[in-house]
């Protein structure tokens, strides 16, 4: 499959329908796609992804389950291991929680613990975040990628745009691995543009979003679109911004972000998840360990604040990252000397 | 259930003796190496148990499925699994089913349809009914068995287990060996459920409780839930009561049960005694033909022995083989 410029095409379609057109795709070429969730059929899941889906595949490939998080995801597994590609749905990422055994301790492993004798080609379909998506409170707005990024023998994207949400999302569904597919709920209408003609990004694959080199900023997931406003309103200062979204969190493309750094010797790293033991930190210290003659400035980093996500608005914009945050770490940075 | 014991065939209840005893001595063979120190981590035995897995094995074809547990040599090889390579992977050797990146509680045998013992309790269950939803979404006949033990009871994820096999009627037996310990537990301090038929009738499924020491009333048992299975009439859910000779794992020291107990049970409820009995007392065998057995799965133990002490350690170097596909 070629990658078709999506500078020519003019498609637009939004990050749900992307995710949408994505499992369609993969449903009708390969019938042991299945997507497995709760209230996936006519419902279209949480977030109503998967809507016409059931219509178009019947309970053949879409299936509702019962409220049993770790049965679906022992299911997937099971079904993965003779012969099916599940796709689950996790309502929301937190109730994945309920499921980590079946990831984490089986799913991760059997490849490895059983030899290669078997894989299991799963992806977990999983919504999370917050900003502007408001108001869930603390069961329903977390961002717990770096639970799974800790786990050897899983995969972990997160796509932060329509294009990259359907491509890698393919390649998610292909992939030989358990792929913990993270969607951000408040990006679900963003739209941008997605060609017709089929593609695929592979997994692993930074993408440079914005060249720039003032300072390198990393950013993922719905952090992409605050880096993208904050380098525009730098712009007039002179201060020219090269963004990078690793899109795969693991592994996580670092031959991307080194070249970036030696070029222009300053980095700032961005998630909304709290701060203590995310990706984020990896990161710098892969940075430091590899490019530490490089740097002209300390590492640092904006992140969610490191506590339960709070119900009331005032609260929650507290919490999060935000433009003014994320700019005065640039500044901080480029003005560092 | 008005099911009429069926008497099988002479061969069969031979080859039922003889994998018993390969069984057998599979587990005393681990168990003399771990006390010379060779095996290392926690190896649990099935000895006592080896009646169930090889009453319900004698239904099974090669490519139906089961999971397994953390004690789960007698599953494997009541399946068909190569002893040789079962002991290679217990001695942490190369040609190991899992080139020894499992061991002893993470074995899978997926050439004879063993999808992997899973030592987290109860975790191999919804594994089973992943795998019968993939035989009803292929449309073949075959069928899973899931192994767990009483302590898996305690477990939620096994209720909806339960509840999904009903739902879509999957093709599964679920198999709870009840050796009425989980380590020094015992079952009815934790486990509530007493009514197995009526438990399991709730869920709109057949449940039954069995003489799980008694190798005919399992192959009898089994017989019908596996025909069930095939014949997409739903999962069954067999009750089986047995007895662990043994520690939880070899050396484990056994403090909440008296010697006196563990004898009075060798001595009444050994599943291959009590066979051996049968077969005898009905003229099938002679005692000097049991001797001629005895002494086969000795040598094929002591082969799988030799097998798994010639082959070579891992390569240190391919630490990190196998961690993606
Ligand atoms: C989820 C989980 N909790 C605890 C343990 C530790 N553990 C290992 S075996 C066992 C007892 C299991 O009892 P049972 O299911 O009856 O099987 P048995 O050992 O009697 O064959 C326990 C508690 C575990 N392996 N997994």
């Amino acid at each position: 499959m070629s990658m078709p410029d999506k500078d020519i095409s003019t498609r637009k379609l939004s990050y749900l329908m992307a995710i949408r057109e994505a499992m369609q795709e993969e449903m009708r070429r390969d019938k042991n796609v299945i997507l497995f969730g709760e209230d996936v059929e006519r419902h279209g899941g949480g977030f109503g992804v998967s809507k016409e889906l059931w219509e178009e595949f019947g309970d053949q490939q879409v299936r509702n389950m019962p409220i049993s998080e770790n049965c679906m995801a022992g299911l997937a597994l099971g079904a993965a291991m003779t012969g099916c590609r599940p796709i689950l749905e996790f309502m929301f990422m937190d109730f994945s929680a309920l499921a980590i055994d079946q990831i984490c301790n089986e799913a991760a492993k059997i490849h490895y613990m059983y030899g290669g004798q078997t894989n299991a080609p799963i992806v977990y379909r999983c919504p999370q975040g917050g900003l502007s998506y408001k108001s869930a409170g603390a069961h329903h707005s977390q961002s717990l990628e770096a639970w799974y990024v800790h786990v050897p023998g899983l995969k972990v994207v997160f796509p932060g745009t329509p294009y990259d949400a359907k491509g890698l999302l393919k390649a998610a569904i292909c992939d030989p691995n358990p792929v913990v597919f993270i969607e951000h709920k408040a990006l679900y209408n963003n739209e941008g543009i997605v060609p017709e003609d089929e593609y695929i990004i592979p997994l692993g694959k930074a993408d440079v979003k914005r060249t720039g080199s003032s300072i390198t900023v990393i950013a993922y997931g719905y952090m992409l679109q605050f880096a993208l406003e904050a380098a525009e309103k730098l712009m007039p200062e002179g201060i020219d911004v090269e963004i990078i979204d690793p899109r795969t969190l693991n592994p996580f493309d670092e031959e991307c972000f080194f070249e970036s750094v030696r070029k222009t010797h300053r980095v700032v790293l961005i998630q909304e998840a709290c701060r203590t033991g995310g990706v984020t930190a990896e990161w710098g210290m892969r940075i430091e360990e590899e490019c530490f003659d490089w740097l002209d400035a300390p590492i640092v980093r904006v992140a969610g604040e490191d506590v339960p996500i709070p119900y009331a608005q005032s609260l929650e914009e507290k919490v999060w990252p935000n433009i003014s945050k994320i700019i005065a770490a640039i500044k901080n940075v480029c003005y560092f000397n | 259930m008005t099911g009429q014991s069926i008497i099988p065939s002479r061969e069969k209840q031979l080859e039922m003796l003889q994998t018993m005893l390969k069984i057998r001595h599979f587990e005393m063979a681990a168990g003399q190496l771990y006390k010379r120190g060779v095996l290392k981590g926690g190896v649990h035995a099935c000895i006592g148990q080896e009646a169930i897995p090889v009453g319900i094995s004698a239904h099974l074809h090669r490519d139906d499925y089961i999971t397994s547990t953390h004690r789960g040599h007698g599953h494997h090889i009541a399946k068909g699994a190569d002893v040789r390579r079962l002991m290679a992977e217990l001695m942490g050797k190369e040609t190991g089913y899992c080139k020894c990146r499992g061991g002893s509680m993470h074995v899978a045998a997926f050439d004879v349809g063993s999808l992997g013992a899973y030592p987290i309790v109860a975790a191999g269950v919804p594994i089973a009914i992943g795998a019968a939803y993939s035989i009803m979404h292929r449309g073949s006949d075959q069928v899973v068995v899931a192994y767990f033990g009483d302590g898996a009871l305690g477990q939620g994820t096994i209720y909806e287990a339960f509840n999904l096999a009903s739902i879509w009627r999957l093709p599964v037996i679920f198999t709870c060996e009840n050796n009425y310990f989980a380590v020094s537990t015992k079952t009815e301090a934790t486990v509530a459920l007493k009514d197995i038929p009526g438990f399991a009738a709730s869920f709109g499924i057949v449940g039954k409780r069995v003489n799980g020491q008694n190798v005919l009333d399992v192959y009898n048992a089994a017989g019908e839930a596996v025909d069930r299975a095939r014949k997409k009439e739903g999962a069954t859910f067999l009750f089986f009561d047995t007895y662990r000779f043994e520690g939880h794992y070899f050396g484990e020291p056994e403090i909440y049960r008296s010697r006196e107990e563990v004898q009075k049970s060798k001595d009444e409820l050994d599943p291959i005694t009590l066979y051996i009995a049968t077969l005898i007392n009905s003229g099938m065998i002679s005692k000097q033909a049991i001797e001629a057995m005895e002494k086969d799965c000795q040598r094929e133990i002591d082969e799988a022995l030799a097998f798994a002490q010639q082959s070579p350690l891992p390569n240190p170097d391919e630490y990190a083989r196998y961690v993606y596909a």
